[in-house]
């Protein structure tokens, strides 16, 4: 067994090699997405092992690259297109709410729209306006798409080779912040778990706590530190957000009655809300509190010297913790 | 237009803009004296320098065909949905020779990205018309394989397929179907839009992407004068064909109401694309002869002798003036045509009023390409709750 400790970025670029590799039709496709390999560099290299035919850059223009990829894919290629930030995206979003979800629908399956688009999202690396922005919910929201959320190198490569292999239009978002952060080890023959499957990434009996993508590491730091305090805190790593895998989020709340969503956008119709009813419909006679949501005020990104403030962090999860267990 | 405007520069009113008779010239009525055309309205045939109609008096005869009966389409479909069959109905009287020009000039192999308005490209391309009429009745959004005909789905938002068609032209770029001198093998993809289109963002990205790759693709728009209520002068303050020479490509307008010009040069523009040459942007100068669609009443924004002078240009008219006055087609054929038409028409309305309405579960089909578990549930309950009303199917 031959394993290796990866970064997030390096687990993205190698999930992006091998299912170019395993599938002649795929094709990468964006902003300085060749020789530079990405402004964050998850495709580097790509383009001098697969030309320029198979990882393409593109003009400066989102709608033009989603819209030229739904193309693409109705010619039967499968493209993996690349918004440089999640602000940027805006620009393709009726491409993607508009013809990406809804080519298979309007042609009844005749046509599917094996695309990804993926998009680093999330804040914390001190950036100007527009990069640092968590959009999920808005996709999320919109039926024909899938979104998924990594939040950790392993389930880099895994997740976006599945993603990948989807005939379904996947939304793959990418914590920026963790790109070059951590590193884990890989077992490149291992079997990943399916795509669409949420994931127990520490066991504990107090209190559950929902996370994906960035906060997963915010949650997990958390559970340590409740730890030290008496509290068993249970983390689920969501994954996927839509659609949600909620038997295993039912089976831990059944067990601890005690919920905190945490996520780095808006609170307001932001994922925690959807998370929040659902239990509320399932799990009504568990609960020993409201389910309490941990995000982003309801306010536009800040300038980044107070973005540690806006974000979601360690002690906020922990007094939400606090309020859950006092209620 | 005098200079007299206070602050105006020569040429313009009071800053507000040039003058559209000075930018367009009073020709432009007619379409500029860069229109291409080979038939003119009083049917007779014309030369031009630089394109030809190099099919004889059978096809045309075809064409005329193709006419009489896409307008027995568009004429039924209205009355449809004057009677209620249908809820909507995007009428295209007045541009048959546009669209029947640019559909026969596709072979096989090439790709058709539509408007909703492509009734005449769908006839050429063997899409059966109540096929469209389910789409307007609203008990699908589009019923037929884009593969089976290489005609895609119509697009309801305004220029978004051109993208897709740029998209496609990329992807056969790369299946290696451009530029191989292979008649039957080589391919491109001809994109639909109007004038209004013409000021999308994706409109311009999609020029922007295709001539950045060379992508085979020809940018096809009929210029009827109007989107819904707003002239042509709202979208453009320079003939249309002209901004494709700021994208890097050409630009051609023809007589978009001449069938065998408007033949002759998209035939030249897919030819260009299938040899590996790139883009070419057709402008088809026509005119929206009835309404926008059978929601609008253009009694409120134009005239009618706007209208009464385009219908001397109807594009059957000069067809017909033509195969008659050449002894190409005598009084059989003509009554012919007719007789197929009303036979089409009658198909039609019978057809249209035995559409099938769909079941309210197959609101949940094909979502996805295989129904989530959380689709399942809602679909589950729905059919539950269809199930608990008294006399429930």
């Amino acid at each position: 067994m031959s394993t290796q400790k990866i970064t997030l970025a390096k687990g993205l670029n190698m999930g992006l090699r091998k299912a170019m590799e395993d599938d002649p039709k795929v094709l990468l496709m964006g902003e300085d997405v060749g020789k530079l390999g990405g402004v964050f560099r998850i495709t580097d290299g790509l383009q001098k092992d697969f030309g320029e035919d198979r990882v393409i850059d593109s003009p400066l223009a989102e709608s033009g690259i989603v819209g030229t990829a739904v193309g693409l894919a109705l010619r039967g290629y499968r493209p993996v297109v690349e918004i440089q930030f999640d602000g940027f995206v805006y620009p393709a979003y009726d491409q993607i709410v508009c013809q990406v979800a809804k080519m298979t629908f309007r042609s009844q399956g005749k046509s599917r729209m094996p695309m990804v688009i993926r998009i680093p999202f999330g804040g914390g690396i001190g950036a100007v306006e527009h990069h640092s922005e968590s959009p999920e919910a808005q996709f999320a929201h919109t039926p024909g798409l899938k979104v998924v959320a990594c939040s950790n190198p392993v389930d880099g490569y895994w997740m976006i080779q599945q993603a990948i292999a989807s005939d379904d239009p996947v939304i793959f978002l990418e914590p920026k912040r963790q790109y070059h952060a951590d590193k884990a080890e890989l077992d490149e023959t291992a079997t990943p778990a399916p795509l669409f499957t949420s994931r127990v990434a520490r066991r504990g009996t107090d209190v559950t706590v929902l996370a994906y993508g960035p906060t997963v590491k915010t949650a997990m730091a958390a559970a340590e530190a409740a730890a030290g305090e008496g509290k068993s805190l249970e983390v689920i790593d969501l994954r996927t957000l839509s659609p949600l895998d909620m038997a295993p989020v039912y089976d831990s709340v059944r067990r601890t009655g005690r919920v905190v969503t945490v996520h780095e956008a808006h609170v307001n119709l932001g994922l925690g809300a959807e998370l929040s009813a659902r239990i509320t419909e399932q799990c009504f006679y568990s609960l020993e509190a409201p389910v309490l949501r941990v995000g982003a005020f309801d306010t536009p990104y800040p300038a980044s010297r107070i973005e540690e403030d806006y974000l979601p962090d360690l002690d906020r999860v922990l007094d939400a913790v606090d309020r859950s267990l006092e209620f | 237009m005098t200079q007299q405007a206070a602050g105006g520069s020569p040429g313009t009113t009071a800053g507000f803009g040039p003058d559209l008779v000075e930018v367009f010239g009073p020709s432009q009525q007619d379409g500029g004296p860069e229109l291409v055309q080979l038939l003119t309205p009083e049917g007779e045939r014309v030369e031009h320098p630089d394109f030809s109609f190099d099919l004889g008096d059978d096809a045309i005869l075809g064409f005329y065909r193709d006419m009489v009966l896409t307008r027995r389409i568009d004429t039924e479909a209205t009355a449809l949905q004057r009677h209620g069959e249908l809820g909507i109905w995007a009428q295209l009287l007045g541009q048959e020779a546009a669209q029947i020009g640019a559909g026969r000039a596709l072979r096989p192999q090439d790709f058709v990205f539509p408007t909703y308005r492509e009734h005449g490209v769908a006839w050429c391309r063997g899409i059966d018309p109540l096929d469209l009429l389910g789409l307007f009745r609203g008990v699908d959004q589009g019923s037929w394989d884009p593969k089976e005909n290489n005609f895609g789905l119509y697009t309801i938002v305004i220029g978004a397929q051109t993208l897709h068609a740029t998209g496609y032209a990329m992807g056969m770029q790369r299946d290696g179907v451009v530029g191989t001198g292979d008649p039957d093998r080589d391919a491109a993809v001809i994109a639909h839009f109007g004038d209004g289109a013409s000021s999308q963002g994706d409109v311009n990205e999609s020029f922007v992407f295709a001539a950045s790759y060379n992508a085979p693709v020809v940018f096809f728009c009929q210029n009827n004068q109007w989107a819904i209520s707003e002239p042509f002068e709202r979208q453009s303050r320079i003939p249309l064909y002209q901004r494709a020479l700021g994208f890097g490509f050409p630009g051609v307008r023809v007589d978009g109401n001449d069938v065998l010009a408007t033949y002759a040069v998209t035939q030249a523009a897919l030819n260009r694309a299938r040899d590996g040459q790139g883009p070419t942007f057709v402008e088809a100068y026509t005119y929206r002869m009835g309404a926008h669609t059978t929601t609008d009443d253009p009694t409120r924004y134009r005239l009618s002798d706007d209208l009464e002078r385009w219908k001397l240009k109807d594009p059957i008219a000069r067809v017909e003036a033509y195969l008659r006055r050449n002894g190409v087609a005598g009084d059989d054929f003509f009554t012919g045509v007719q007789a197929e038409a009303d036979d089409l028409g009658a198909r039609l309305r019978e057809g249209c009023k035995a559409l099938p309405d769909p079941t309210p579960l197959s609101i949940f089909d094909h979502v996805y390409t295989e129904i989530t578990d959380e689709l399942e549930q809602q679909r589950e309950a729905f059919d539950a709750y269809l199930a608990s009303f008294e006399g429930a199917h």
